[in-house]
């Protein structure tokens, strides 16, 4: 089910003195199975993008089209396109309201007019895709920690089994351990069920882990895009526009420029460790 | 999805009627009011008439804005015609029915609508012009003498000057709220009133929590930098009224006096 973004501008309060160009004249295909990192500063648009790909805004102008589905025509069916295509907001945590988690969870199906056992079979399923107990689900959201409180919010977008899953900044604000949790959890749901996924981040370790393919934003328009061995190796050119690349890459172009022969498209600690290991014992013996 | 709202929305500039002390804008106000319900006699209503105009184009709003601020007040005004319209004994124009419209009702009714438009015109003049913050600050020192007879003026404006700034924050916080429950297939938009009602649960209760999570954080961050009230607390920006806040108030009272004046005085002996 790919989504596929032709000539998408939005803006905001357009024909009054607050007007503000969010996005111009976006061009983008997003393909099943696909892993996409995508970055970019504060104000990059980055947010205001992702609202388009289930209907939440419609563009400006230029048309967004969910499995050869024109979203933006009149009439078009916003409901099952939401089910498609779900969205994980910043905080997710800020939008549980009812009296128990597994109520919470039930929302959606319920929105989708499911009967009841098939509710209760999804959400026993989206609960144990987030690593929530059966204890833990009849409690109230409220009484959570933050982490249990965000992975109870996934785990409600969960259950409206969506083909495409958005993510902003799902591992904001959370301890390090309640960071491998998520991010783990939304690899395993990735490999294991084929979910596309789209992972709006500031953390470039994360994006250069788990994406296959990386794209910038910058100042409402896709300024690259690509494998992120490609975008991570063009460090200038992120640090121009304000992102850095990750650590292990950063190593890579240091021990270069101190004569150590290492690749210096580095990604992860794994990688880097071989290749210093490679470099050192040429070395020592 | 929300927004549009435009009374009571500050529009930053450098007229006149941007620098006039927010006291003198409030006093100004307020007289206008009380006078406009004295207005009798055709002199007095194009006085008023005339002294709105001034003001309008002395603060440089442009006049859609003010006819916008008008709109959620359309039907009030279409009320009171039609009310006054066919509750009025005297010569009759027309029938619908057993209600009879009198010449002397769409007089008295077109008088009552004209004095909204003039009473919503002039008022938002004060918050078009006016910072929020400023507008408070305006408050506190008018309340001020009252604090002797136990009117919490501090606190009162501290009070409002924190809901206005909360009122945006709050109106994105609901947007976003409603577009992650939208993303799980709520509808706000379809259904009778109770399911309408209804539907608002999934908006509401997060709201309030987040809104109560912010006081709390707001109230710990003052106590963080010492706030105990207003007492002995001074000021950045000091309100201090010059030559044009006196002209202004003094050609404000000029208007009152004429009103007054066409009441009391000579027009009716």
């Amino acid at each position: 089910m790919p989504i596929e973004l032709q000539g998408v501008t939005h803006i905001y309060n357009s024909g009054t003195t607050l007007q503000a160009t969010a996005i111009e004249d976006i061009n983008l295909t997003i393909d099943d199975g696909d892993f996409i990192g995508l970055i970019g500063p504060t104000g990059s648009g980055k947010s205001t993008l992702v609202q388009h790909l289930n209907g939440l805004l419609k563009p400006t102008r230029g048309r967004v089209l969910v499995d050869g589905v024109d979203i933006t025509a009149r009439g078009a069916d916003l409901r099952a396109i939401r089910q498609k295509v779900g969205i994980i907001f910043q905080y997710p945590e800020h939008q549980l309201f009812d009296e128990t988690v597994a109520a919470d969870v039930a929302f959606g199906p319920r929105n989708l007019g499911l009967p009841q056992d098939e509710i209760d079979r999804r959400v026993t399923a989206a609960l144990a895709a987030v690593g929530i107990d059966e204890a833990t689900a009849k409690r109230s959201p409220f009484a959570l920690s933050g982490g249990q409180m965000r992975r109870v919010a996934i785990a409600g977008v969960l259950a409206m089994q969506p083909k495409v899953l958005v993510l902003d900044e799902p591992a904001a604000g959370l301890d390090p351990r309640g960071r491998e949790e998520i991010l783990g959890r939304i690899k395993r749901l990735h490999e294991e069920r084929g979910l596309t996924v789209v992972l709006v981040s500031h953390n470039m370790e994360d994006v250069a882990r788990l994406a296959k393919r990386v794209v910038v934003m910058h100042r409402g328009r896709v300024v690259m895009d690509g494998s992120p061995r490609l975008v991570f190796s063009r460090a200038e050119q992120l640090a121009e526009i304000g992102l850095g690349v990750p650590p292990m890459t950063e190593l890579s172009r240091r021990l270069r420029a101190r004569g150590f022969d290492v690749p210096s498209d580095l990604l992860t600690v794994d990688e880097a460790r071989e290749a210093i290991i490679r470099v050192m014992g040429g070395r020592a013996k | 999805m929300i927004g549009g709202l435009t009374i009571g929305q500050f529009i930053p500039g450098n007229s006149l009627a941007h620098r006039l002390d927010p006291r003198t804008k409030i006093g100004i106000v307020l007289v206008f009011i009380i006078v406009l319900f004295m207005a009798r006699g055709v002199v007095p209503w194009i006085v008023l008439t005339a002294f709105t105009v001034l003001a309008v184009t002395v603060s440089q709003t442009p006049p859609q804005m003010i006819l916008r601020g008008l709109k959620p007040v359309v039907f009030i005004i279409v009320l009171t015609v039609g009310l006054n319209m066919f509750m009025t004994r005297g010569e009759p124009l027309f029938r619908i029915g057993p209600l009879v419209a009198t010449r002397e009702g769409l007089a008295f009714g077109a008088l009552m609508g004209f004095r909204i438009v003039l009473l919503i015109a002039f008022s938002s003049l004060l918050t078009v012009t006016t910072s929020p913050i400023a507008l408070t600050d305006g408050l506190e020192a008018l309340l001020k003498p009252f604090s002797r007879i136990g009117v919490p003026a501090h606190e009162l404006a501290m009070m409002m000057s924190i809901a206005l700034r909360f009122i945006p924050t709050l109106l994105e916080e609901a947007d976003k709220i409603m577009k992650a429950q939208m993303a799980r297939g709520a509808d706000f938009e379809t259904g009778n009133f109770l399911q309408r009602a209804r539907s608002l649960v999934p908006l509401l209760v997060p709201l309030f929590v987040s809104a109560f999570r912010r006081a709390d954080e707001l109230a710990m961050a003052m106590e963080a930098r010492c706030y105990r009230g207003g007492q002995g607390r001074t000021r950045l920006k000091q309100l201090r009224a010059e030559r044009r806040d006196y002209l202004a108030f003094a050609a404000t009272l000029i208007v009152a006096a004429v009103v007054i004046a066409f009441r009391y005085g000579f027009g009716h002996g």
